[in-house]
């Protein structure tokens, strides 16, 4: 066994691993139809929702209960292995990106609702169900489970504690860190450890904070327990069009000082508005350069009284045209264009790269201009998706992965949005995660000292490194190579990858 | 920033002392021992940015309380989680300290509405971690592990906090109601999509606090019933619940804080009782046997904390597992390896 500490300053080595005797350990451990390890099996598993990064592992393991969860965890250990937990492999930073000398632990077949309380207002799941699955069990009872990353009809609850995701009511109601009591999860040493609980907080240090939102880095999620909220009586939603999108940023502060915090606030530009409407038919005001969702949901009263204070701000603020949703379809028709931008990206484009820097709204007018310089500075077109309300937007920037040169273009395109939030005040990632795709990133936004105290919280927990290893935190290593390629510059970076 | 300030703290901790971090020393009764010589907080002090459009509000350590509630309060926006005062409470304090007022079951505790922290380690080394923007997920979120970790991980210098609108409509009811049905009725209201964001049950006596669109209010005011307060008496009384100045937390007896799933059904212990947070947080005064008080706790999935008085030999807060008591060695290691920062306060292992 490696009892070596992984250190902050390079990246470990992971040669040497007996392949074949890992394999025959984890099919003891797991039933025959839970071990992957022939390489049309593990083909699948090469990469996640953001399929640029690709990698095949030693083997994949699909545990169906804890125990077995716990039993390939000491195998991985045992032989120094590292493991990649994977939940239903949407994630859009390569996080669940194989590691070539490891093992991913797929937790997809872990996905029993175990209970739902009415009364309490929890479920405790398994980390492979569904996200949006938690709410249809709850809905009966007239409770929803509040967080609703755009993917939601496929990704799993274990990969939205891994992610801290998001979605397009978190302004209102949170993020999965506010809407999740407990998580239960096993060590690399293979200890079961519960943190948080059923009440509203828990003795000691908030390990829950610290586990969600730590891209399978510290310890792999067995059980979940969130809360389920009221649904609310109504929504309504107002579709406001500008014709200058500054006017548009500007409305969103001006609903904000005015008090009021809507249950969703998206913005989307023309471009953007001009990709989804062939394909979803919502009704978008296509001369518009900017169109806002504004949403109000609660009591008939309440929404009444709301929507009423919303649209005197947004006319105040210059919207050239407002529609307020007149039925549940509607609402949902002129959501569909938003949540389906990045399908309808796909569509005018062979490929596109979805970013996720957060800037404080107020820098978003230096963000899109410095955005529209960048797409000539790159020969490349970007729509812009945007949650408004917290700041946190989604350039798609749109490539053909097989005209040569262009992916590199994508990635300098990319980086260069990343380091500007950072120069911005605002960060590399507001849901997404970092993974594998934004570690170079991450030595933008902070100083060794962040990095160094980083690792060492990942000592805390895997003092080994062997939980998903070269993710999240970048070695100070590759943070001084990072930095002699931005001198040198014209590299490919991470040589090592194939790409597609 | 002030360098010079920030030196001497650094040389304060550089001399490998214990040291007891000290704003207000509002919370002087809370947790374990007072170990060391006082690190004054108070000195770094003052409002660094506040942006009422972005929802953010960033603070020095030592800047009072009161002075950043102030702040909000001109451009009608407030700290929703209502940490306590206590007297003369620090920003640093309050978020060090990680508690909560009436409101904490509807609007979540401090932990949920830190953004960002800048924090002097034991080494004193400067970092930043989290920001000023609602979503933000680079690296381990350590802003929120900051909150409530009683000083015991590094000195805060700043704090960037998210603020909320103080809502429009805001009503209190009071109902006669044993503790048992009132438990039945918090929980049943609670799953139902009414404006309700705190309650306090005490001798026979339910009090209802609901607040959001007047419209919202006014409809579950109706729905609800029971006997409106008006408004000057129903904010003294949320205001002597969040500061602990009602008759309940006075004199000498022990208080013992239980956390529990508002569900938990009536605990069988003897002593007064006061419930809030829709029933997830219980008051209980007196001598109470803490094996016994902590073991009901924890059979409800809960912990009971000896918050004020008592005998605190047994310890202040319910012991952990002990992997998570070895995550958290590994921790306070990382962040204090020469044991400077309130040592003892949280666990005599830390």
């Amino acid at each position: 066994m490696t009892q070596r500490e992984h250190s902050a300053d390079a990246a470990q080595d992971f040669a040497g691993i007996d392949r074949a005797a890992l394999i025959a350990e984890l099919a003891r451990c797991l039933p025959a139809s839970g071990l992957l390890s022939a390489e049309e099996d593990l083909k699948p598993y090469e990469c996640d929702g953001l399929s640029a990064y690709r990698q095949v592992p030693i083997a994949v393991a699909l545990p169906e209960t804890e125990e077995q969860v716990v039993a390939a965890i000491k195998a991985c250990r045992a032989a120094g292995a590292p493991i990649v937990a994977r939940g239903a492999g949407t994630g859009l930073s390569a996080g669940a990106l194989p590691h070539p000398q490891g093992v991913v632990l797929s937790l997809a077949k872990m996905r029993k609702i175990l209970h739902v309380d009415p009364v309490a207002r929890v479920a405790v799941v398994q980390p492979g169900v569904r996200n949006l699955a938690i709410s249809e069990a709850a809905a009966p009872l007239g409770l929803y489970y509040a967080p609703d990353p755009s993917s939601q009809i496929a990704c799993s609850i274990g990969g939205n504690v891994a992610e801290n995701s998001g979605g397009v009511h978190c302004l209102k109601y949170g993020l999965t860190v506010h809407n999740v009591l407990r998580v239960r999860a096993v060590t690399v040493a293979g200890d079961i450890v519960e943190f948080g609980n059923h009440a509203l907080d828990a003795p000691g240090y908030d390990l829950l904070a610290l586990a969600i939102g730590s891209e399978g880095m510290l310890a792999v999620v067995t059980e979940v327990t969130v809360k389920l909220v009221p649904k609310p009586e109504l929504a309504q939603v107002i579709m406001a069009s500008f014709d200058d999108i500054m006017k548009a940023g500007e409305a969103v502060a001006a609903v904000i000082a005015a008090g009021i915090i809507p249950a969703g606030l998206e913005m989307m530009d023309k471009p953007a508005t001009a990709a989804v409407e062939p394909y979803v038919k919502a009704g978008y005001d296509l001369n518009a350069e900017a169109i806002l969702l504004c949403e109000s949901d609660g009591t008939a009263e309440e929404v009444a009284e709301e929507i009423g204070r919303m649209k005197a701000v947004l006319e105040t603020s210059g919207a050239t045209d407002l529609r307020v949703s007149q039925s549940e379809a509607e609402r949902l028709r002129f959501w569909a264009g938003r949540k389906a931008a990045f399908p309808a990206a796909g569509r005018i484009s062979p490929d596109y790269y979805c970013m996720d820097g957060t800037i404080p709204r107020k820098r978003l007018g230096e963000m899109l201009t410095a955005i529209h310089a960048m797409e000539k500075k790159y020969r490349l077109r970007c729509i812009n998706v945007f949650h408004a309300g917290d700041g946190n937007l989604h350039p798609l920037i749109l490539y053909d992965a097989n005209v040569p040169g262009e992916l590199e273009r994508t990635e300098a395109f990319g980086a260069e949005i990343l380091k500007l939030s950072v120069d911005l005040g605002g960060t590399i990632t507001g849901e997404h995660g970092v993974g594998y795709e934004k570690i170079n990133s991450m030595c933008d936004q902070f100083g060794s000292d962040e990095l160094r105290m980083f690792h060492a919280i990942k000592r805390a927990f895997d003092p080994e490194g062997l939980l998903n290893p070269e993710k999240g935190i970048p070695t100070l290593h590759r943070c001084a190579e990072f930095g002699r390629m931005h001198v040198h510059g014209g590299n490919l970076k991470f040589p090592e990858l194939e790409r597609l | 920033m002030d360098v010079d300030l920030l030196d001497q703290f650094r040389s304060r901790i550089l001399e490998r002392k214990p040291l007891r971090l000290h704003g207000g020393g509002s919370k002087d009764f809370y947790g374990g021992p007072l170990v060391g010589d006082i690190l004054d907080t108070r000195t770094h002090a003052g409002i660094v940015s506040y942006e009422s459009t972005e929802l953010v509000i960033t603070a020095r350590c030592g800047t009072p309380l009161a002075e950043l509630e102030s702040a909000l309060a001109t451009r009608r926006q407030c700290l929703a989680c209502e940490p306590p005062h206590f007297g003369a409470a620090t920003v640093g304090g309050a978020v060090a300290a990680g508690l909560a007022g009436p409101r904490r079951a509807a609007v979540g505790g401090m932990r949920d509405f830190v953004l960002g922290v800048k924090l002097m380690d034991g080494e004193g080394r400067v970092h930043r971690f989290g920001g000023e923007v609602m979503k933000n997920v680079a690296g381990f979120d350590v802003s929120r592990l900051i909150a409530g970790s009683l000083g015991t991980l590094g000195l805060i210098l700043e704090v960037s906090l998210k603020v909320l609108p103080v809502p429009p409509g805001d009503a209190s009811l009071r109902f006669e109601m044993p503790q048992d049905k009132a438990l039945d009725a918090l929980n049943r209201w609670s799953g139902q999509p009414l404006p309700l964001v705190a309650s306090c049950w005490q001798d026979g006596v339910l009090t209802l606090r609901l607040c959001g669109a007047q419209a919202a209010v006014s409809a579950a005011c109706a729905k609800l019933g029971g006997e409106a307060i008006g408004d000057v008496e129903a904010l003294a009384f949320w205001h002597a619940l969040r500061e602990q100045g009602a008759e309940f937390f006075a004199g000498d007896a022990a208080l013992w804080r239980l956390s529990v799933p508002s569900v938990a059904s009536l605990l069988d212990l003897p002593g007064a009782t006061l419930i809030e947070w829709g029933g997830a947080q219980r008051w209980l005064r007196g001598d109470l046997d803490p094996v016994r008080i902590r073991e009901l706790a924890t059979r409800v999935g809960g912990h009971a904390t000896l918050f004020r008085g008592g005998d605190k030999v047994g310890g202040v807060f319910t012991p952990l597992q002990p992997a998570l008591m070895e995550v958290h060695r590994r921790l306070k290691q990382s962040f204090d390896p020469y044991g400077v920062f309130n040592p003892g306060r949280m666990y005599p292992e830390l």
